[in-house]
């Protein structure tokens, strides 16, 4: 049985490093309706190829690599900061050039893939590589497949955290918070990269204009899921 | 294996470039340059940190914990430490996957015979 003078020593462990705790990163679930939508296709059918536009994760490859699909992992947030890709626009404004970016992303044959995972990447990217990668996906897309989307809501600040996702069940997801090194700052100094936009509802639909439907799932966390069949 | 023993296997040191096919019949260690083909059929293969591999890799069982652009065929096992940055298609068995590991590619987890391939953290 414990003691007056273990439970208080208890306390003051479990209170006296703030910094400690703060440097685990923090994990948050959240339900998806989108994923739980996916879910029910991957349980239907075999041999699916789904490609996954998040960080890689040993989570996300474990579910769909166990249903027997295909996993193809590709980090385009990361893969758009290369300051490689950046040239100057006209106006001499810095910005990524989307033909280069395209030349060595997201090269697949057409019509490949049956599920696409773009998760928040349209809020994060830049504004210049939006439309070519929703163009190029829907080249790479099979028809009929689907591609899953997080837009961010009008409530949502440019400093909402950006985070990475990991499936844990059919429509559960995992949230972890993304840190790069940003270029222009120090590789020590890893911070969490700024929304970029945040789009409304017409915007959307402009976006997915080529795919045949779209579906949105209203959330309580400031985040509207969007579910595009192409 | 994350470190080469003395006198278990080949070793590659950092400040080894090699171009062309390697193949053997022992567990190969590689921290230095490799570029072409390595094939170890029944043997394991370790990119160590400094290692850079741009090749196609065949082998029972595969730890990277450097750079490999190229596609990993493992009989057994593939594991990606926390520092990979692999470029490439993996097909595996078991396939372990570290937090902070880079991975552009496809994995595909075959089936043994009776058991289901799993990924893991």
């Amino acid at each position: 049985m414990a003691t007056v003078s273990d439970n208080v020593m208890k306390f003051f462990r479990s209170s006296s490093h703030p910094a400690a705790d703060s440097a685990v990163p923090q994990k948050l679930s959240r339900r998806s309706s989108g994923m739980g939508e996916i879910s029910r296709l991957l349980n239907s059918q075999e041999g699916l190829c789904i490609l996954d536009m998040g960080a890689t994760s040993a989570s996300n490859i474990r579910f769909f690599t166990g249903k027997g699909h295909k996993n193809y992992s590709e980090d385009l947030l990361r893969s758009s900061l290369d300051p490689a890709l950046r040239s100057q626009d006209g106006a001499g404004n810095s910005v990524v050039d989307s033909k280069k970016f395209l030349q060595e992303n997201l090269v697949y044959p057409n019509a490949q893939f049956d599920i696409v995972l773009c998760w928040n990447l349209p809020d994060y990217l830049e504004e210049s590589l939006v439309k070519p990668t929703i163009d190029r996906l829907w080249s790479m897309m099979k028809p009929g497949g689907y591609l899953l989307a997080f837009f961010h809501t009008r409530e949502a600040g440019p400093d909402s955290t950006c985070y990475r996702y990991h499936v844990t069940d059919k429509d559960m997801l995992e949230m972890q918070e993304v840190k790069f090194a940003l270029p222009g700052h120090p590789a020590s100094e890893k911070q969490s990269p700024r929304l970029q936009r945040v789009f409304n509802n017409r915007h959307i639909e402009n976006l997915f204009r080529d795919f045949s439907s779209i579906k949105f799932f209203l959330t309580r966390d400031a985040i509207r899921e969007v579910l595009v069949v192409r | 294996m994350d470190a080469p023993q003395t006198g278990e296997g080949a070793h590659i040191g950092k400040s080894v470039v090699i171009k062309g096919e390697l193949s053997g019949s022992e567990d190969l260690y590689v921290d230095g340059n490799v570029e072409g083909k390595i094939e170890l059929r029944n043997h394991s293969l370790t990119v160590g940190p400094n290692g850079n591999v741009k090749a196609d890799v065949t082998a029972k069982a595969v730890v990277i914990q450097g750079k490999l652009a190229g596609t990993v065929n493992a009989t057994e096992r593939v594991d990606l430490r926390k520092s990979a940055v692999v470029n490439g298609d993996v097909t595996t068995q078991r396939i372990a996957i570290e937090e902070g590991a880079f991975l552009k590619g496809k994995v595909e987890v075959q089936k043994e015979a009776g058991k289901a391939g799993v990924a893991s953290s």
